[in-house]
């Protein structure tokens, strides 16, 4: 057998040209295949390990997966919130550990501004429980105190002291007016957490009310400019309302009775979701998509296959003199299929390592600016087992379809004897 | 060693539902003997090549190659027998364009363990001298593709081929109708000497009678078969 393997290696490299356009196709199908797999798994991971740790979501009614989205992942926008009253009784509850009100809304050239409390530093936890971390500075303590998040200071370039503005709403450019009036400054900057923490502004719930004053008709009031600092100081800053609040049980026992209890008796219409199984429903919702994505690209690796054997099929008339010398010089038939079968089998094996060596090239490349743009953290995905199972499964596939033309020569060698006419 | 190289008795060949090819009563070539079979291209000759070599297997009679029984055999085993004991030598076109020279001459001991041992470990060194006794020893021509080579260079690398691992017959099936008269005298020459230095039989074929003076023994296959072959 190895004297037909380098046999089948020389006849390879004798063909390099259509050889090499072989390889490519297949090298090329495979890179986007594992691509594919590796952004959806790295998706999948990164959304998993956002939020770990709280029990209940809780926020106005809508759907389960857009209250999952817009407080967990900052994606889209609440269309109610929850009144301050009505936090304030949820918090009372008794298999209530601890809860994390949250306020969106505002923005901050491109990132989210996020009012919360200092609970949300004790129990916001992301990944397999970790807690966030402070790498520099402290948590906010004056209503003008901003704590920000990882990529945040990196993009922006701020460092503790660093003054900033927030703007109404989420555009980057302040069309109907921003909060000039009301400067923060960064108190605090977060260590990274590969989750959407390390692309929000953190402040106080204070302070989200402080710059909303003069804004309760939902457009800035010209009045307001007059308003200064020291002024907004002495108001009363109590939160109207929030947009979300996490929550953490006493008993984890309870999640169902108390989730229950929050959808129905509160007076106010509510809704309570248990981030697991909105990530479950997430999943499901995308997982169409996802498999539709999957079969593209295994059939793109399928076109790379029939390539082998269009390749190995076109090149057997020409070859039809080779296998019957070979045949005279004691080739069995076994042997003449065993040669184009490892012949199909070697393309695909080196084909698959090709793509497999460009596609980790690409995300070593690409992958901390996927990571940046798209917060989907490709980093864990080293070469592993996924990559050693394609490589395999590409290899007997390829093994596999050489059998089309090793039998076909198999046969043919049989019918021509020694004698050949050309 | 009293067997004779090839024994043929009352064989039959047809191609599926064609007529008979090759009716062929008696025929013989002894161990070392040099044949000239004459016959006419469509004539049966190369069938009759494909029987003897064991890829083709007769509808009756007996093939008898160094006194075993063909017909007696496995497939793989008329295959082993071919690697072990033949050599054969094509019309043209007899070289494998991805080998080397000195590959294309070692490749027929990838499929023989007994032609193997016979040459020793030094595969490659005997392969240079067969080459060298046939007249090519510019290394220079050694290294060149196959497909670079003359004709009649890749005739005698194609001897060499035959001849390596001293196989008992040596079957050559018009070696030499695309070389030139000189060539061709020269190569059959060549032939000759060292199928007789290693002892093989040598069953050459051609429709040039004119080449019959320079062997032992002269055949034509139109006196010994005796199907109507339409050419």
């Amino acid at each position: 057998m190895r004297a037909i393997l380098s046999l089948a290696w020389k006849s390879l490299m004798n063909r390099k040209g259509s050889v090499i356009l072989t390889l490519v196709a297949v090298a090329l199908s495979v890179a986007l295949f594992l691509g594919v797999e590796k952004a959806r798994t790295g998706a999948r991971e990164g959304f998993g390990n956002t939020i770990s740790g709280t029990d209940l979501i809780v926020g106005a009614p809508t759907g389960t997966v857009n209250l999952l989205l817009y407080s967990v992942f900052r994606m889209g926008n609440a269309t109610a919130e929850v009144s301050w009253p009505t936090y304030q009784k949820i918090a009372a509850r008794p298999d209530i550990a601890w809860t994390v009100p949250i306020s969106l809304g505002d923005s901050h050239r491109g990132f989210r501004v996020l009012g919360t409390t200092d609970a949300y530093f004790d129990h916001y936890k992301y990944g397999r429980g970790q807690s966030l971390a402070l790498a520099k500075g402290e948590r906010f303590g004056d209503v003008f105190d901003a704590v920000i998040g990882a990529d945040v200071a990196r993009e922006l370039g701020y460092e503790i002291g660093s003054p900033l503005v927030l703007s109404h709403g989420l555009g980057t450019a302040n069309l109907d007016g921003g909060h000039e009036n009301r400067p923060f400054r960064v108190v605090g900057i977060l260590a990274p957490t590969g989750t959407p923490v390390d692309r929000t502004v953190h402040v106080s719930l204070e302070a989200i009310t402080a710059i909303h004053v003069g804004w309760e008709t939902g457009a800035k009031n010209p009045l307001s400019d007059t308003i200064d600092e020291t002024m907004i100081r002495s108001f009363d800053l109590t939160p109207k309302s929030v947009t979300a609040i996490l929550v953490g049980l006493t008993q984890k026992g309870t999640i169902l009775t108390t989730r229950r209890a929050i959808n129905t008796n509160t007076g106010e219409p509510l809704m309570a979701i248990i981030p697991g199984a909105a990530l479950a429903e997430l999943w499901s919702v995308t997982a169409f998509a996802e498999r539709a994505l999957m079969a593209v690209s295994v059939f793109v690796i399928a076109v790379g296959l029939v390539s082998i054997l269009t390749s190995i099929l076109t090149s057997l008339n020409e070859r039809r003199r080779e296998m019957s010398i070979l045949r005279a010089v004691g080739a069995r038939p076994g042997h003449i299929f065993s040669l184009l079968v490892l012949e199909a089998g070697l393309v695909g094996f080196l084909g698959a390592l090709v793509g497999i060596a460009l596609i980790h090239a690409i995300l070593l490349v690409a992958g901390p600016m996927v990571e940046a743009r798209y917060g989907v953290s490709l980093a864990g995905t080293g070469p592993g087992l996924t990559d050693l199972y394609t490589l395999l499964a590409v290899t007997l596939a390829a093994l596999v379809i050489g059998m089309l033309p090793a039998w076909a020569a198999f046969r043919r060698s049989l019918a021509d004897g020694l004698s050949v006419k050309l | 060693m009293t067997d004779p190289a090839i024994q043929i008795d009352g064989l039959r060949f047809a191609w599926k539902g064609a007529e008979p090819v090759l009716d062929v009563p008696v025929f013989t070539l002894a161990r070392g003997e040099r044949l000239f079979l004459r016959g006419p291209s469509g004539s049966g000759k190369s069938t009759l090549l494909g029987v003897i070599a064991g890829v083709l297997v007769a509808d009756s009679g007996r093939v008898n190659v160094l006194g075993q029984e063909l017909g007696s055999l496995s497939s793989a085993g008329r295959d082993r027998m071919r690697a072990d004991h033949l050599g054969v030598i094509f019309q043209m076109f007899n070289l494998v364009p991805y080998l080397s020279v000195v590959g294309n001459v070692t490749l027929p001991l990838k499929f023989s363990g007994r032609r193997r041992k016979a040459v020793g470990a030094d595969a490659d060194a005997e392969a240079r001298r067969l080459l060298g006794r046939l007249g090519l020893t510019d290394e220079a021509l050694l290294a060149r593709r196959v497909s670079d080579l003359s004709v009649g260079q890749q005739q005698r690398v194609a001897a060499a081929r035959a001849l390596i691992g001293g196989p008992e017959v040596v079957i050559a099936d018009e070696p030499t109708s695309a070389l030139d008269s000189d060539a061709r005298d020269r190569f059959i020459e060549l032939l000759s000497e060292e199928a007789a230095r290693t002892g093989a039989a040598l069953l050459f074929v051609s429709h040039d009678a004119s080449l019959a003076r320079l062997f032992d023994r002269a055949v034509d296959l139109a006196e010994i078969n005796r199907a109507r072959v339409s050419a």
